[in-house]
């Protein structure tokens, strides 16, 4: 169904034109009529002559549209001559008229939006890959088609403002990414952008409003039931609100850093590995300090405020909150002042405190709480909110010990969950583990790939995404283990550089870390990490049985019906 | 009472009986059949055409067709009539005049559907 927005432009080119059009033939229809009945100059037999329709039209087909071969077929009588050139006259303002109608119409807003918008709907229905649907191209939005780019999917963006749209047709993605200027919390603008198409694989909504995110949450559970949602939001009872109804994915970036933050100061390995399965590709992670124990000075008792203040007071560390007015659970100690200035920081004891969080909605004032903090005592543990992305070299100068950008975290979030479904059971392991394996199997694993983020991919062993393991195990042929499997198809069959993180079976709980001995069976999910290399050639392997033949024996089997007939000849002959 | 429809029924229906008038007569006798006449009713055909444009409905698209139909029947009467008083030479013989006007009559039957949707979309309506 391409919708009624869609079949609409030639109809209503159509019906703009039909005013001009009627003038046209009209004016056309009198020309030509007045000319065949105009007396003519005498012939040969002396009888005035008159031009036919023929001649008429001929003549009125090459004047009226200025191109003027002359006066044919004979020259024109003078009472010719003159109709000629009332009806030259006539139709320069029939054209002019017609053209200035065109024109105007081709600027004509409404006309122009319903090219692009089918424009659009034609893009969306030839999209012949999995392709995620975007609303709202903000910053996270930005970051996570860039990601998504480079991971090789598709998106398709729904944004309300005209000048992001237009941003985004300048940006260099290597695949088109088809864009609408709509409001994504129309239920209509979201099927049109193929909310229900087969090849849809997400919606993720990003808009900076929560009610429109609540109604892309709501027309999605209802509309495409199936389908993963994300949904950003801002205020505690939005969040409420999409639990309410099923939404499985509710991102809110304060409490997604207070649990990171947590997670930090309970066991800062865990939190790097996170950080490091978690980035945007083509980035690297670099170790922080771990957050100290003692006495932490807060600015800003907003939302994030107050996230932070749970993290931190749950880790037995209290909190010292500077802001202008006193918290509304007044259970902790509260400086009035902005943090901006000496006084207000002096009285919240920063000389002998552990640690500062910048908390307030405004970017120069976390700057500069920070820096004035800073020298007071510098040895301070920094943590500091970034609220525009804009502000990046700023924050790069002063590198805080912890920045916390909103739309990098939502971003790390949507790509863990959409790309790979098996990371989020893997990373609740690691939450919940002790200190001491997250921060071997860092170790580990950052030794081996680097601290460049790597690619996490998850492989699904069925007919699908392993087709040549797949009729091998069926024919039982082979059973594989992990460690024979994952060998590079090259002389000499060295390992991969990549590790298996996780193995889902069905009827098991989930068997974290694998070991190399373990046998596959049809059926299992596993998680892998390791280098992009790695990644295509186990593809290769997934896919091609005689590569899976060579890794799996060391030996090239001959390809073709001849050569596999010659070799199975070879070793009947062999064995007799 | 509705301008923009007295106008669309007076070219539909004008259209239709201008043609009728240019078919009726001997098939063979160019006296019967009158050069200005044709010329109006292509003309008037046109414009009904036009007129049609930007209708969305159903009838409205049969509309547009059976106009589509009589417009290219007429314009290829008016082609070979002037093929043969102008390019063949022969001038308007018995055989030529007979095409004119069956060509002509084809364009009547589908101005004749398209007066029979007006009639019928009018009684749809009851108002």
């Amino acid at each position: 169904m391409p919708g009624p927005a869609a079949t609409s432009t030639i109809f209503l080119v159509l019906r703009r034109l039909r005013t001009p059009l009627i003038v046209l033939i009209t004016i056309f229809a009198i020309s030509v009529l007045g000319l065949t009945l105009v007396p003519g100059p005498p012939g040969a037999d002396g009888v005035l002559q008159r031009l036919s329709f023929f001649h008429a039209v001929y003549f009125f087909s090459y004047t009226a549209t200025t191109i003027g071969f002359g006066e044919i077929p004979y020259a024109f009588s003078e009472q010719q001559r003159l109709w000629v050139t009332f009806s030259i006259y006539l139709s320069v303002v029939g054209w002019a008229y017609t053209l200035g109608t065109v024109f105007a119409m081709l600027q004509d807003k409404t006309f122009i939006s319903a090219v692009a918008m089918q424009r659009f709907v034609r893009q969306v229905r030839r999209l012949r890959e999995h392709f995620f649907l975007v609303c709202g191209y903000g910053e996270t939005g930005r970051l996570l088609c860039k990601a998504l780019d480079e991971m090789g999917y598709r998106a398709v963006v729904i944004e309300k403002d005209e000048a992001k749209v237009g941003e985004l047709e300048l940006q260099s993605y290597s695949a088109d990414m088809p864009a609408l200027c709509a409001d994504a919390g129309d239920p209509e603008t979201l099927l049109v952008a193929g909310l229900n198409s087969k090849y849809c694989r997400g919606v993720i909504a990003l808009t900076n409003d929560d009610s429109t995110n609540l109604a892309i949450a709501i027309a999605a559970r209802l509309l495409a039931p199936s389908l993963t949602a994300l949904c950003r939001a801002k205020h505690a009872d939005t969040v409420a609100n999409m639990a309410s109804f099923g939404t499985r994915h509710i991102i809110n970036p304060f409490d997604k850093f207070g649990e990171y933050m947590a997670l930090a100061i309970h066991s800062p390995s865990a939190y790097h590995l996170l950080l490091w399965l978690t980035g945007l590709p083509g980035t690297t992670v670099t170790r922080h300090r771990d957050p100290p124990s003692g006495k932490w000075v807060l600015c800003g008792y907003g939302s994030f405020g107050k996230v932070m203040t749970q993290a931190l007071e749950s880790a037995a560390m209290p909190v010292t909150i500077i802001d202008r007015a006193p918290p509304e659970d007044g259970t902790y100690t509260w400086i009035k002042g902005d943090g901006t200035g000496h006084a207000a920081l002096a009285a919240a004891g920063i000389e002998d405190a552990a640690g500062i969080v910048a908390a307030t909605g405004s970017d120069v004032n976390n700057l500069s709480i920070v820096v004035t903090a800073h020298q007071m005592n510098p040895q301070l543990f920094t943590v500091l909110r970034q609220n525009q992305v804009a502000n990046r070299a700023l924050f790069d100068a002063f590198e805080s010990d912890f920045t916390m950008v909103p739309s990098e975290i939502i971003a790390h979030e949507c790509l863990a969950i959409l790309t790979t479904p098996l990371l989020a059971p893997f990373l609740q392991a690691v939450r919940t583990s002790e200190e001491h394996w997250a921060e071997q199997l860092l170790a580990d694993l950052t030794s081996r790939f680097g601290w460049d983020v790597p690619s996490v991919w998850s492989v699904s062993f069925n007919l699908v995404q392993a087709p040549s393991v797949y009729r091998k195990m069926m024919r039982h042929e082979a059973c594989p283990t992990l460690g024979e499997l994952l060998r590079a198809p090259v002389t000499g069959r060295p390992q991969l550089h990549c590790r298996p993180l996780l193995l889902l079976r069905e009827g098991n709980a989930p068997l974290v870390l694998p070991g190399e001995g373990e046998p596959l069976q049809l059926g299992d999910q596993l998680l892998f990490v390791g280098r992009e290399e790695a990644r295509k050639e186990l593809n290769l392997t997934l896919f091609n049985s005689h590569t899976l033949d060579y890794v799996l024996t060391g030996k090239d089997a001959p390809g073709g019906t001849v050569w596999e007939w010659l070799a199975r000849r070879r070793a009947t002959a062999r064995t007799r | 009472m509705n301008l923009e429809k007295v106008i669309f029924g007076f070219f539909i229906v004008l259209a239709a009986t201008l043609n009728f008038g240019f078919f009726i007569g001997d098939i063979d006798n160019p006296a019967h059949h009158d050069l200005y006449e044709l010329f109006a009713a292509i003309v008037v055909n046109l414009i009904a055409t036009v007129l049609k444009f930007g209708d969305r409905t159903q009838i409205g698209a049969i509309h547009l067709a059976t106009s589509l139909v009589a417009d290219l029947q007429l314009l290829a009467a008016a082609m070979t009539w002037g093929y043969a008083a102008h390019v063949a030479g022969t001038g308007l013989t018995e055989g030529v005049m007979s095409s004119i006007v069956s060509l002509s009559g084809g364009a009547l039957f589908a101005n004749v559907v398209s007066v029979v949707i007006l009639i019928a979309e009018t009684i749809m309506q009851r108002r």
